[in-house]
């Protein structure tokens, strides 16, 4: 599976992803966690927190631009990834778009991972 | 990497060592740091190894650097790779498996060995020390199988592997030399008391024996003493002491004694060679606790950064015996001699002691038993040498009142002073990340800092600096809010909500003028809380703001899957239940089975998206396991069966449990009902507890077993079961009515007030009847969740369905 890394794939319907609850996508084997913000913009993370425990980030609750993860309670920014203070890390972002109501992912990133 | 950047290597991957590359990391970057450890971990807290031991911790969460702090820092580890000495000729560092690495400056930090007695036997089988992860595990693993052990040595170390050994149920003699325990760091005094706690800890102790042979085959079975006598054990840890680990030092050609010498700059006899931590010796002393350390490591970062720094003079040392329950102290002199003035304090009944000695009226020592809130501040005033006053004895021995000193101190104290031992964090640096960064937390100080992140001592200091500090920030700033998006309180809130008819979280915070309008992990599930609270019959739960286990109705672990909790009412089942429980256990894969405290069946390690699945086949209510919400009614068996029952607790425990089911509380709410005041049921600790006698019930409330364990407070007595369910009811629509979100009945006992609650739900016949109606109004709404859910199929699939697309690639 060679991949163009700017290659986009469409993961789903705009409607298949719920306002501020993340859903996972698995590609390829890979779980990408999925946000749909009030703004209608969505953003892609893999799905394993920066925490140094780990555990999943699809299910943190979004507040705006930024997820708090569900197990450590971690303020993360969707637009970067990055772990806001007191904490640091920076979780992996993968580059979406929307197209006539589809959603798409560059889920080429995911080699770079 | 630049070539041109100095070579250091650490020899040493432990405490020492890195507390020192992390001091040197602050001051400069100048150095490309290479790091050999012979043990297979990143560097960990040994300290904390009781605490695995005990099993209050994993190893992963006593790791302080994990291998990302390696990367992340440009450190090049070797782990599990000894180094064998230093080539001075070739400016080398050669390891045992013959690897060569170029230095310009070395840092040895090999620290201590366990001393293993020099005795016939000390090389069977089941005999360790207790220094590292390894030994930790053997010990882990001989629990499984032997049943007695011997500890020899009544040290810190030896005390903290005895205990936790009793924790894995073994038969455990800790044997001792002397005559007091902890002899290097206790008086006889509080040696004596030391000892009779632990023995109620279930600790045997063998005082004032000799050690003559290790008896056995291959493996240990015993031990025989000077005088003759035997004491079985399959199993024994030496505890007796450390010995600085010297070898490299040693091949290397460096001057060693007992350690490895060093000046007050830390440095060795070689050129370019450092040595700090336990492996050190300094003006004659190896130091074995954690707190020398550091100090020993600041003067090194600072030398070989070249930084100014005034020299190591030694350390003044106090030790704190990690067991629970347990609060031991001392520093600097504690055997009182001829030259020492003695202010001591023993309190039998209490079971504390305290002791202060002076010399020509300075402070020089001090012991600590039972009570050990003043360690900090006697440690301060030790190593500062300060003058006894009549105004410091009051406020130490307790004449005063005190309260307005413990600011003071911490006003005093100079910004250099160093808060926190074993990561090297100053008042400053404290003060600093209060003022700047807005910090209001000491968890969020240690996130940051690393003040409280080891042994956890220093905790007391932190808060009452955040405290001295946060109280002038308090004046400027008015009042805090709920969270960090709004200057509101809880009841301000309410009251906003009622007046302006609020509907949703987001118009909340619209209108409330909310800094970040979406709120946060705090604000939102507390608004939808209140939201629903008081409009039951319109309010939306948003499902967004909730956290994952009340949104999804089930319980995350830290994998990812999840748990099920179907309800036992009052912790009764059926032989039908249980076989449908264990065939959708086999089918669907759960890790694990478990009988909860709460009386009910736990399937841990369900995938995501099998939970609809397997709540569709149990097709039993919900237990709410997840929920901030009525959890369980522990019951006892009862008149139904026991003997000694007086009324019908598994009767009563399965009617409260359902007809209070599925309502939201502020927080999570435990019910006990016992048959007779026997309380097998344990009623103290729960939110309300119920214990019946022969005329009637009578009522306890804000219990709790869990972090503050508080004893329930008696509320009332009641004749007629009636009666009995109108007063719980009326005390659950009152908390939550008036609770803050996440507030436990424990704490809003004591923030309303017991007389509070009694005038309202007790003495106040009406009012309780209008709490009544309002909480059966409330009762009307709810709906079993996993039965909605399962209803609502398109949308649930979206929550816990993914979307695959592995076809795609």
């Amino acid at each position: 599976m060679s991949l163009n890394k700017n290659e986009f794939f469409p993961v789903g319907a705009l409607e298949q992803f719920l306002v501020q609850i993340g859903r996972v996508v698995e590609i390829g084997g890979r779980q990408i966690a999925v946000f749909r913000l009030s703004d209608g913009r969505i953003f892609a993370a893999v799905n394993q927190s920066p925490h140094p425990k780990g555990g999943p980030l699809a299910e943190g609750i979004v507040s705006g631009h930024y997820l708090y993860d569900p197990l450590y309670d971690w303020k993360i920014d969707l637009t970067t990834g990055l772990v806001q203070a007191p904490d640091n890390g920076q979780a992996q972002m993968l580059t979406t778009k929307v197209e006539d109501g589809q959603v798409w992912i560059a889920a080429g990133e995911l080699q770079a991972v | 990497m630049g070539t041109d950047r100095e070579k250091l290597v650490v020899i040493g991957n432990g405490m020492a060592g890195i507390s020192a590359v992390e001091q040197i990391l602050k001051l400069t970057k100048r150095f490309e740091i290479t790091v050999f450890g012979s043990e297979p971990h990143p560097n960990y807290n040994r300290i904390m190894l009781s605490y695995v031991l005990e099993g209050s911790k994993t190893i992963d969460d006593i790791v302080l650097n994990d291998l990302n702090w390696y990367r992340d820092n440009g450190i090049t580890l070797h782990t599990g790779t000894t180094v064998e000495k230093i080539d001075e000729q070739a400016k080398e560092v050669v390891t045992a498996d013959g690897m060569r690495v170029p230095y310009d400056k070395v840092l040895i930090a090999t620290g201590s060995n366990s001393f293993i007695l020099p005795i016939p036997g000390s090389d069977k089988e089941g005999v360790v020390g207790f220094r590292d992860i390894a030994d930790c595990n053997q010990m882990l693993e001989a629990a499984k199988t032997c049943r007695t052990a011997a500890v020899i040595g009544g040290g810190l170390l030896g005390l903290e592997a005895a205990k936790g050994l009793v924790q894995l149920g073994m038969d455990v003699t800790v044997v001792h030399l002397m005559e007091d325990l902890m002899e290097r760091q206790l008086d006889h005094q509080a040696a004596g008391m030391l000892k009779a706690e632990l023995e109620r800890q279930g600790i045997k102790f063998k005082m004032g024996a000799q050690t003559a042979e290790l008896l056995g085959d291959t493996r240990v079975s015993g031990l025989r003493f000077a005088d003759d006598t035997v004491l079985d054990a399959e199993f024994v840890v030496m505890a007796v002491g450390i010995k600085p680990n010297v070898t490299v030092a040693k091949e290397s050609g460096i001057t060693v004694n007992r350690g490895i010498v060093v000046n007050d700059y830390m440095q060795t006899s070689m050129e370019g060679v450092y040595s700090v931590g336990e492996c050190t010796e300094h003006r004659g002393v190896c130091y074995g606790l954690v707190a020398p350390l550091f100090e020993q490591g600041m003067v090194l970062a600072k030398h070989i950064s070249g930084v100014e720094a005034p020299p190591y003079e030694g350390s003044v040392v106090s030790t704190k015996l990690k067991i629970s329950g347990v609060d031991v102290f001392s520093t600097g002199e504690f055997i009182d001699g001829p030259e020492h003035t003695v202010i001591a304090n023993k309190d039998d009944w209490k079971r504390t002691y305290k002791k202060i000695l002076l010399k020509d009226g300075i402070m020089v020592g001090a012991v600590l038993f039972g009570d050990i809130t003043d360690s900090a501040e006697l440690q301060k005033l030790i190593k500062q040498k300060t003058v006894m006053t009549d105004e410091l004895y009051s406020s130490l021995m307790g004449t005063g009142c005190g309260g307005g000193k413990k600011t003071t101190s911490v006003e005093t104290m100079s910004d250099e002073e160093i808060v926190c031992g074993c990561n090297g964090v100053t008042k400053a640096t404290i003060v600093d990340v209060i003022t700047n960064q807005g910090l209001t937390t000491v968890d969020e100080i240690k996130a940051c800092t690393g003040a409280t992140r080891s042994c956890g001592g220093c905790k007391p200091v932190v808060e009452q600096i955040l405290q001295y500090v946060l109280g002038d920030g308090f004046k400027t700033s008015a009042k805090q809010g709920i969270c960090g998006c709004t200057t509101l309180s809880r009841d301000e809130i309410v009251a906003e909500i009622k007046e302006k008819g609020l509907q949703t979280t987001k118009e909340v915070m619209n209108v409330l003028g909310w800094s970040q309008p979406e709120g946060c992990s705090k604000c939102r599930p507390a608004i939808n809380y209140y939201l629903g609270m008081l409009n039951p019959d319109t309010h939306e739960d948003e499902k967004e703001s909730r956290f994952v286990n009340e949104r999804m109705s089930a319980n995350i672990q830290k994998d990812g899957t999840y748990t099920v909790v179907p309800r036992m009412y009052g912790g009764v089942t059926t032989p039908e239940e249980l076989k449908k429980i264990a065939d959708i256990s086999l089918k669907y894969d759960v890790k694990v089975v478990k009988v909860t405290g709460g009386q009910r069946l736990d399937l841990i390690g369900v995938k995501k998206e099998d939970l609809p699945k397997v709540w569709e086949e149990l097709d039993m209510p919900s237990g709410y396991a997840y929920a901030k919400s009525l959890r369980t009614v522990k019951t006892c068996v009862g008149s139904q069966f026991c003997r000694f029952g007086t009324q019908d607790s598994m009767g009563m425990g399965a009617t409260l449990e359902r007809k209070f089911e599925r309502l939201d509380f502020p927080a999570k709410f435990k019910l006990a009902v016992n048959g007779c005041p026997r309380n097998c049921a344990e009623s103290c600790t729960k939110d309300i507890g119920i214990v019946g006698n022969d005329g009637g019930w009578e009522i306890f409330v804000g219990g709790n077993g869990g972090i503050k364990a508080r004893l329930a407070d008696t509320l009332c007595k009641v004749k007629t079961d009636e009666e009995l369910i109108e007063i719980v009811g009326s005390v659950m629509q009152y908390y939550r009515e008036t609770g803050n979100y996440l507030e436990r009945t424990s704490e809003w006992v004591e923030r309303i007030g017991l007389e509070q609650i009694k005038a309202v739900v007790v003495d106040d016949l009406e009012n309780r009847k209008a709490l009544m109606e309002r909480i059966e109004f409330a009762l009307k709404q709810v709906e079993d969740p996993w039965k909605k859910m399962l209803r609502d199929g398109d949308n649930s699939g979206k929550l816990f369905n993914r979307l695959e697309m592995s076809n795609q690639l």
